[in-house]
């Protein structure tokens, strides 16, 4: 691919055209100035394009051709679990018996729904291994807010107002200090051992009356499972904390272990990553939490109940629920395809994508363990953390190499994270890549170490076959052009 | 398996890489006293045939809003979305993609972003924009934190005007500590300056307003403004991008900042989400204005490209520090709204809100022509309209559902005293036949 | 090697302090920018703030990361450098000059011996600050 521009959609405006045709009014019309006050009207129409349907079409069609999806090709980006996103799904999820539900209908409608979604808790509860859920939460960050809340409203609830503080890991995802933050805790972090796991001693230094609770996923985002687990969960427990799970790395983990099992209160699923919904170019996700019993109470409304006929009603009298965190009842639309994905799986299915999601990460680092430094050696689960370091030695970042992964037609894996790792390559191949494919990927990246020794340049100036070359960051942020003018 | 391509070679030349036995061996780490021992308590597998069988059931139980002739609002809309929408959308090079950190092959969506903004913008008459976030909800949570964040202040003001669910989850959102929330009072269907006046104080960060309110009234937003920034607290207003078509920019008003729910533009009902919260802000809130943000600059051989910029605002970088932990945007609900827009254009836009403006006048015409009905406020409307009816509104929903209406939204849930009301919403879609015999079928029941 | 000029006092945090008469003119030091890497925005008080020393006075964000900035010295913020909002590469090429960020009328004057001088701050960032 060469380099290339796309106009932007007002410079393909020409004065008058439009790209729709409505009707015409079928009722009487009013004079204007009849219904509104004169000073409320736009004295001209927005400044939107004037382009017909044709263009527009080209248009879009045209940047998505500018963009790469895991239908083009392997992304193998840590932490994000871009598996492949199944196409029944999408046509199940677009039925119009769905699509054109208004949620304020009377539940008499909407029984077909709101079975889905009742099952759909039902199932992240067996799969968690906890008691109660809420679909309502539409990220995974939300989900995380939502549980710290859960958490507050326990301690609460209790009369104990001093648990103050929330323990989250050094090598924690950003949402998880940010998520506790503003649901007005303070963060302190905890220590990572040698091995990569919770440093014990650390944790019982920090576990006293003043925490509220511990966020922590298992495994973490160094792909590593942490065998102290039920310790670290009972040592929070002995001081009167809670434990939140971050379902960030389920994908490691379905039908194998639980986070219930490991003694969690409280979690979150990201339907997007671990329940193959697609990432949308950064979103709708979906990121419902799950409880134990203790806590479902705490709940968002309107619970999803059953009544004694088996039909299916919206209970809004939770008189201890936390309240709202949605408008509605969250993403009902990427519900639907994680209910299909695990309907279709099974427990088979979903056993059997865990298992081999983890044969491909470690197979992966089996192939590039030579080329590059392994900050933790042991075994990985679903994702394994790369450095850079060497490279760096070099004179070649993390950064760099995930350029020239570009001119190979894979997307580079996160960089730069977690930040305990320098110069840090997170890899997550998904269990839906081939062998092929892995192989590909694992060549590239032989290739590149190769190229940063004998032919640095190269790398240096990635990536060379894209739409765009390296663009200026540091421009972009110091003097922000975030739209279009007319000038 | 579905969607996993190993073959046993496969497995076996893989276990053989990596020096191992049998694939069980790669889960050691995991406790014995860890490990599930049966199967999770699922229903059984179901082939993709089987899966669509199921699922076509599933859907068929529901009724929704085109078995109907549909006259609900109160924050979801029935508004036509046009086909060449979702033939963009369903395009997988964007909704397989990732969040767009690599810029440069994620030109596409990096592209759509800074157009929507761009669209948002011009809509509210405001400076910046974002990349979107969850829902209309969220987005005036985040805005009311924003100015907090900004002005160190401690008390948000609300009008009981503004639809009663993102008031709840305002009050979600603050009450982990972060502000006391005061309501405004409302006189006649529009804010009662008398009881802002005497809430406003050196102490409140802003006041958020809906416009038009969740009683489909419009009120002048910028004598509210000025109340305000004599305090220098800000005004937020949630605004129906829909009803910005014809009306003011809340900018032009004097507004702060502005938010809304873009599901009215091109993103289906859904049954309550996946929907769309857009933002928009003036300069001076750029560096709290949460989420991603696509920003224009060149590569180094001078090509115009985009990348998400600003980005030390985020989570990922401020962790604790960041002023809102928002990640996953809704990009994909953003990109119909951008594609929608881009088919309506200026004058497409004006004439859908002109439809509904006038046919929403004409229907609220015809009803009150019925004996015993009558329009609850006298202050002007764009869509919706709220009517006071002799019979209590759910009997009226319930009736008139045998007839294959859905009448309104009654009040009842909301307003304790307005058992009574029912909340009616018209757009482009509802013709003169639906409307007339909307209001046979009522005067019948009456 | 980073500049570390004589004649302003320092604090472990990387500000630096230019007393002038009873204020105290306050940016960060030359290693500090250059740690950061290109800094793009500044979150600076407001004029009529006060500070106690030790509080959080600004925040600086660069490209990569984003930093908190305390105030050596408690007082009340009497001047903001407003022209650091469309220009916040002034504090990587000036970071003692142009790109100084606030100016603090102090309370304590005597706080000041709290703080480093240019010998002790570079002692401090050659072991490893």
């Amino acid at each position: 691919m060469s380099r290339s521009t796309e106009p932007l959609i007002f410079e393909l405006s020409s004065p008058g055209r439009m790209g729709v045709d409505l009707p015409a009014c079928d009722v009487p019309s009013k004079d204007l100035g009849e219904v509104i006050p004169e000073h409320l009207v736009r004295s001209d129409s927005p400044d939107l394009p004037e382009v017909s349907e044709v263009d527009v079409v080209r248009h879009f069609t045209r940047l998505s051709r500018r963009n790469f999806g895991v239908d083009v090709g392997t992304y193998p980006l840590g932490s994000c679990t871009m598996k492949y996103n199944p196409k029944v799904n999408e046509d199940i999820a677009s039925l119009p018996g769905f699509t054109s539900l208004h949620p304020l209908q009377p539940v008499e409608d909407a029984q077909g729904v709101l079975r889905l979604m009742y099952e759909l808790e039902q199932f992240l509860c067996e799969i968690g291994g906890m008691d109660s859920a809420s679909l309502q939460p539409a990220a995974g960050a939300h989900g995380e807010m939502t549980g710290l809340m859960l958490i507050r409203a326990y301690h609460r609830a209790r009369g104990d107002a001093g648990r103050r503080k929330i323990l989250v890991p050094d090598s924690s995802h950003g949402t998880n200090p940010a998520s506790a933050a503003l649901t007005g805790f303070e963060v302190v972090e905890v220590k990572s051992d040698s091995r990569g796991g919770v440093d014990l001693d650390d944790l019982k230094r920090l576990a006293d009356e003043t925490v509220a609770g511990l966020m922590l996923t298992n495994p973490n985002t160094l792909g590593l499972f942490d065998e102290n687990i039920e310790e670290i969960v009972r040592i929070v427990h002995e001081a009167g904390g809670l434990a939140y799970y971050d379902g960030a790395n389920m994908n490691a983990i379905l039908g194998i272990c639980r986070p219930g099992d490991m003694g969690f209160d409280v979690m979150h699923f990201n339907l997007h990553k671990t329940f193959s919904t697609p990432h949308g170019g950064g979103g709708p996700g979906s990121g419902p939490v799950a409880v134990k019993e203790h806590l479902a109470r705490f709940l968002p409304v309107p619970r999803i109940k059953k009544d004694q006929n088996g039909s299916f009603y919206l209970d809004n009298d939770c008189p201890d629920s936390i309240g709202k965190v949605s408008a509605f009842y969250g993403n009902v639309g990427v519900c639907i395809k994680a209910y299909c994905y695990i309907r279709q799986l099974g427990s088979e299915g979903l056993s059997s994508a865990s298992k081999h999601a983890v044969l491909n990460a470690n197979y992966l680092l089996a192939r590039l363990r030579e080329a590059y430094d392994v900050p933790y050696d042991r075994r990985c689960m679903h994702e394994f953390v790369l450095s850079a370091a060497r490279q760096k030695k070099a004179g070649v970042k993390a950064g760099d190499i995930a350029k020239r992964l570009l001119d190979y037609g894979v997307h580079p894996p996160t960089m730069y994270f977690p930040l305990i790792v320098h110069e840090a390559l997170m890899i997550e191949p998904t269990e839906t890549e081939s062998l092929e494919a892995l192989d590909a990927f694992a060549d590239a990246m032989l290739k590149i170490a190769e190229e940063c020794e004998k032919d640095k340049d190269k790398v240096l100036s990635a990536p060379h076959t894209t739409a765009v070359g390296r663009l200026d960051e540091v421009r972009a942020a110091r003097k922000p052009d975030l739209k279009w003018s007319r000038d | 398996m579905p969607y996993i391509p190993h073959t046993p070679d496969d497995r076996e030349r893989m276990i053989r890489t990596i020096g191992i036995g049998d694939v069980e061996e790669l889960f050691d780490s995991v406790p014995q006293s860890l490990r599930l021992r049966r199967p999770l308590d699922l229903p059984p597998a179901l082939s993709e045939m089987e899966l669509i069988r199921e699922l076509e059931a599933i859907a068929s139980e529901n009724k929704g809003a085109q078995h109907y002739v549909c006259f609900l609002g109160a924050g979801a809309y029935d508004h036509f979305i046009p086909s060449a929408v979702n033939h963009i959308v369903r395009r997988s090079e964007f909704y397989t993609s990732y969040t767009p950190y690599q810029a440069e092959i994620s030109q596409g969506i990096l592209q759509v972003i800074y157009e929507f903004q761009s669209m948002i913008c011009a809509l509210t008459g405001m400076d910046v924009s974002n990349a979107s976030l969850y829902d209309g909800a969220t987005a005036a949570a985040e805005a009311a934190i924003m100015t907090l964040n900004r002005s160190g202040r401690k008390r948000v003001l609300v009008s009981e005007l503004v639809n009663p669910h993102y008031r709840a989850v305002m009050r979600t959102y603050l009450s982990q500590g972060l502000a006391k929330l005061d309501v405004v009072r409302s006189s006649g269907g529009v804010t009662s300056k008398d009881d802002l006046q005497n809430l406003l104080g050196q102490d409140v960060a802003c006041f958020v307003v809906q416009y038009p309110s969740f009683v489909g009234t419009i009120e002048d937003l910028s004598v509210l403004a000025e109340m305000c920034h004599c305090v220098d607290a800000s005004l937020v207003v949630i605004a129906d991008p829909i009803a910005l078509g014809i009306l003011r920019s809340p900018g032009d008003l004097g507004a702060d900042i502005v938010v809304g729910e873009g599901q009215s533009l091109g993103n289906p009902l859904s049954y309550g989400g996946p929907y769309l919260g857009f933002m928009g802000a003036r300069e001076e809130f750029l560096r709290y204005i949460p989420g991603r943000i696509s920003g224009a600059t060149v590569d180094r051989e001078g090509n115009r490209g985009y990348v998400l910029t600003l980005q030390a605002r985020e989570q990922h970088i401020r962790r604790e520090r960041a002023y809102s932990n928002i990640c996953t945007n809704q990009s994909l609900n953003a990109l119909a709204a951008t594609v929608y827009l881009s088919l309506m254009g200026r004058s497409g836009l004006r004439k859908v809100a002109e439809l509904c403006l006038q046919k929403a006048h004409y229907l609220a015409d015809r009803l009150t022509g019925i004996r015993g009905v009558s329009l609850v406020y006298d202050a002007p409307f764009f869509k919706e309209f709220l009517i006071k009816t002799p019979l209590p509104a759910d009997r009226v929903v319930a009736e008139l559902r045998e007839r294959r209406i859905l009448a309104g939204v009654p009040m009842g849930r909301y307003f304790p005293d307005m058992d009574d009301c029912l909340l009616v919403c018209v757009t482009e879609k509802r013709t003169k036949a639906e409307m007339d015999n909307f209001a046979e079928r009522l005067g019948e029941i009456l | 090697m980073a500049n570390i000029p004589d004649g302003l006092r320092y604090t472990k945090s990387h500000e630096w302090v230019k007393v002038e008469g009873n204020k105290a003119r306050i940016g960060i030091s030359d290693y500090a920018q250059s740690e950061l890497g290109d800094v793009v925005a500044l979150y600076l008080p407001k004029v009529g703030d006060s500070v106690s020393q030790g509080d959080k006075l600004a925040e600086v964000d660069s490209m990569k990361t984003s930093e908190v900035i305390y105030a050596p010295v408690s007082g009340v913020v009497v001047e903001v450098n407003s022209s650091l909002d469309e220009s916040p590469e002034i504090v990587n090429e000036d970071p003692y000059g142009e790109g100084w960020l606030v100016v603090i009328e102090m309370k304590d004057s005597s706080e000041l011996d709290d703080l480093m001088t240019a010998q002790e701050y570079s002692k401090t960032i050659e072991e490893g600050a």
